[in-house]
């Protein structure tokens, strides 16, 4: 078709309306399509509340427990160990959590609901590997003589604090997130939900 | 330039063959495909082993996709645990290697070769830095690379995960995590990816059919689309020599030679 004919705007206007009702039905096709691609009923599933019982965890002991397929720490944190956080306040990418890494009810300095347990999930933040936990002082655990105890990344060698907080100038951009979780009792926590409010 | 060139239908020569040929030709572009893009589409006669390198991906690619179709034949993308509490895909890959006559083999070319694809790939985008093959007229060509070696990337990155091993794992892990450093969409937009809240059994199945139908395809089509271009416009050589502007009183460029010698 040349430039010079004259265009038909009837036929114009009805080519626009099917190639406009003719997209939108594409578009309306594309749901289900996008949507069979989102967890299924079955993986959400797998995907519930994990309860643990802390019961038995000792003073400076770490427990793991898994929760939609991630490691779940639960640090009951000693004296000493919270001591070391607001020591560390001006070497932390974060110092006051300010990054949305954590539940509302965990914005404080220990990052929990109780001062003494950690709940964080244990996979950087940078690449998705899991951080080995470094607890004890300097060369006792192979790092450096200033180093006052927390989680080393092996992969790219992020570090973390006793709250989880990320070190300065690491490849991790962020502090280990700290699930949704909520006390039952003094002894039990359920990982992966809170009551509003909670 | 081959869609331009308009060739003569095939005539018979009166015998059985000719007359099924004729009967054909007048169906379907067979001799102007044939003629155009093989007997008398015309290379650079200054070529050096720069240029062999495209055809060697064409190769690579058909080793992958001759490979692959037998690989599925014994391939289970299942993250299920068999009896012996072994990822059921993780064992059919075992099976593959231990059990199934020449599977090692197969196995071996299918990964050696998705290699040696990405070897013969930087060769010869090298080649089209090294001698200007992006510049004008042939951007497009060099656009059509680009989302080849983009498919080519994910084609390689899904089907690493299939043999469901560690590496295979968290090289994954690693990858959609990437996905989920996107600002605001970026946690919902991996869980969609993965299917799951963890790289799972509907990750590797979904990788599956992406690295052996989805992702197949585009590749296929954009090598399609690569090369009509190049067709278009004829191939680049190291001196430069635009060889559709200089031709002879039979239209056929002086600076080339068929890309396949054949009687026409």
């Amino acid at each position: 078709m040349s430039n010079e004919s004259k265009v038909d705007c009837g036929r114009r206007r009805l080519v626009v309306a099917t190639a406009a009702v003719g997209g939108a039905g594409a578009l309306v096709a594309l749901v289900p399509f996008l949507s069979s691609m989102l967890p299924s009923e079955r993986a959400k599933a797998a995907g519930a509340p994990v309860e643990v019982d802390i019961g038995s965890l000792e003073v400076g002991q770490m427990l793991t427990v898994e929760w939609r397929g991630k490691p779940v720490w639960i640090v009951n944190r000693s004296k000493t160990m919270l001591e070391t956080l607001p020591a560390l306040n001006d070497q932390m990418a974060d110092p006051n959590s300010d990054k949305n890494m954590q539940p509302e009810y965990c914005k404080n300095e220990t990052r929990s609901i109780k001062p003494e347990f950690l709940v964080a999930v244990g996979i950087c933040t940078h690449l998705g590997c899991s951080p080995t936990a470094k607890f004890k002082h300097g060369p006792a655990d192979g790092m450096g003589s200033d180093w006052l105890g927390g989680f080393l990344c092996p992969c790219h060698g992020s570090t973390f604090d006793f709250a989880g907080r990320v070190f300065k100038n690491k490849p991790a951009p962020d502090n280990l997130e700290v699930p949704p979780h909520m006390y039952l009792s003094d002894t039990r926590i359920l990982i992966g939900e809170h009551k509003k409010g909670a | 330039m081959a869609s331009n060139t308009s060739y003569e239908k095939y005539k018979s020569d009166g015998s059985l063959q000719g007359n099924l040929l004729e009967w054909f030709d007048a169906r379907f572009p067979a001799t102007s495909m044939w003629r155009g893009h093989l007997s008398e589409y015309y290379a650079p006669k200054n070529f050096n082993f720069w240029y062999f390198f495209g055809s060697l991906a064409m190769l690579v690619l058909v080793i992958q996709i001759v490979t692959g179709i037998f690989l599925v034949m014994h391939y289970k993308p299942d993250a299920a645990l068999n009896a012996s509490g072994i990822p059921i895909a993780f064992a059919s890959v075992e099976y593959i290697m231990r059990d199934v006559p020449w599977g090692w083999l197969i196995r071996y070319m299918h990964s050696t070769g998705a290699s040696a694809f990405f070897v013969v790939v930087y060769l010869h985008m090298f080649r089209g830095m090294l001698y200007g093959s992006y510049r004008q007229p042939r951007e497009l060509i060099w656009v059509f690379g680009t989302l080849l070696f983009l498919c080519l990337m994910a084609e390689a990155f899904m089907g690493y995960l299939l043999p469901w091993g560690q590496m295979s794992f968290w090289g994954a892990q690693v990858i959609v995590n990437l996905f989920s450093a996107i600002p605001l969409v970026g946690e919902p937009l991996s869980i969609w990816i993965r299917g799951d809240f963890v790289v799972g059994d509907a990750t590797l199945n979904r990788f599956f059919s992406f690295h052996v139908i989805a992702v197949p395809l585009v590749l296929l089509g954009l090598v399609a689309a690569h090369i009509l271009a190049l067709h278009e416009v004829g191939s680049n050589n190291p001196d430069g020599v635009e060889i559709k502007k200089r031709k002879d009183s039979q239209g056929i460029p002086l600076d080339g030679i068929p890309s396949t010698p054949t009687t026409r």
